[in-house]
């Protein structure tokens, strides 16, 4: 028998946080990420928002077919030359604050095309500012996840301005994400645990 | 159906000095046709009833060219461009290769594109496959209707599948190279 969480534990009440807080939390929580599908990466940000793995768990599962709706680029797949000045003015017309993941090789840095490849522009940062790198060819569903994670920290460590011209609203780049979690996951005796699933370090 | 040998020397019959050789031995063998017997060979090629390619399978721009001098120097051909044209008969179901040797530059002018007329009035899929081969191999289809680059974007300068293509440093503000 399992403690409901939240449940039956506090009476009619008063919560007490910061604005900064709050709002940070109720961002972190409503990413909305932009349907940027280019290439094979593509399939593995589709896995990523669909029920195996489940990116709604973090709600950044509303993937917008329109930038204006959205926060949150995820650059999936090749972006080539021609690609690029389309992939700038969407990235100009997201509303602020606005963040990009560069997901796989060929974002990150032109991937297998960084040599001899003529079209595709060597990394996706020489374009529009990225946030979040992840690796990968493609990237697991995983990586994609930890990526959305990095995101939230990300946002966490906003500041909003306490004094009359501060900067309201702006990212602060020089915040790094602290990573909040140990990666140990603690596994209930009874669910089997295959070898690949251990976590390891 | 005729022998290789035997179609070499009825086409070298009906067109004399445009086909400019041959080579039966190779896998697939081809023939090799002049820039200005092209269209005349290829709607005989179509029309002959015992013959008719009625298909254009695809049309590929060769570049022979090595630039480096060491390796230049062993090679035992010459630099230039092909452009290959694989045809197949589907009422026959047999097929047919045609090259056209060209240099790499017009009048070996750089920047001067050498010119092949196109055959788009004979497969009308010459079309988009002519578009492609002038935008990344850089040869000019004369009488084409429409010649524009397909693949890259149209500001784009130079022809990338060249040997010698050098990337720009700069397109539109992204680092190219």
């Amino acid at each position: 028998m399992t403690q409901p969480w939240i449940e039956g534990r506090f009476e009619e009440n008063v919560i007490t946080t910061t604005v900064e807080q709050a709002i940070n939390w109720a961002r972190q929580s409503s990413i909305w990420p932009m349907t940027f599908g280019l290439a094979c990466c593509a399939i593995e940000m589709m896995a990523a928002g669909a029920s195996r793995f489940d990116m709604d768990r973090f709600g950044a599962g509303a993937f917008r077919a329109s930038p204006r709706q959205a926060d949150l680029m995820i650059v999936a797949g090749t972006v080539t030359y021609k690609m690029g000045s389309r992939l700038r003015r969407l990235y100009n017309q997201m509303p602020n604050p606005k963040f990009v993941i560069a997901m796989g090789a060929c974002t990150v840095g032109g991937g297998p095309y960084f040599k001899y490849g003529y079209h595709v522009v060597k990394g996706v940062d020489l374009v529009v500012p990225v946030d979040v790198y992840v690796p990968g060819c493609p990237p697991r569903p995983e990586a994609l996840l930890e990526g959305l994670m990095r995101i939230q920290d990300k946002i966490k460590g906003h500041k909003i301005a306490r004094l009359a011209g501060a900067n309201v609203g702006i990212k602060v780049d020089d915040e790094l994400p602290v990573p909040h979690h140990s990666g140990y996951v603690e596994a209930p005796e009874e669910v089997s645990v295959y070898d690949h699933q251990k976590i390891t370090g | 159906m005729m022998s290789g040998q035997a179609f070499l020397d009825r086409i070298k019959n009906e067109f004399g000095d445009k086909i400019t050789g041959a080579n039966l031995a190779a896998i697939d063998p081809w023939v090799e046709v002049a820039p200005e017997g092209l269209v005349e060979v290829c709607k005989y090629l179509r029309d002959q009833p015992d013959l008719r390619f009625n298909m254009l399978n695809c049309i590929s721009g060769v570049d022979y060219f090595e630039p480096d001098p060491k390796k230049a120097a062993k090679l035992d051909w010459q630099p230039h461009l092909e452009v290959v044209y694989h045809l197949s008969s589907l009422p026959t179901k047999i097929s047919l290769v045609l090259k056209v040797i060209l240099p790499r530059w017009k009048g070996d002018r750089p920047g001067d594109l050498p010119e092949v007329p196109s055959v788009s009035g004979v497969w009308s899929t010459a079309d988009w496959h002519e578009r492609e081969v002038f935008d990344l191999v850089g040869v000019r289809f004369s009488g084409h209707p429409d010649l524009r680059r397909i693949l890259c974007p149209e500001d784009w300068v130079g022809y990338p599948l060249r040997k010698d293509y050098e990337m720009p440093l700069e397109y539109h503000g992204i680092r190219g190279r």
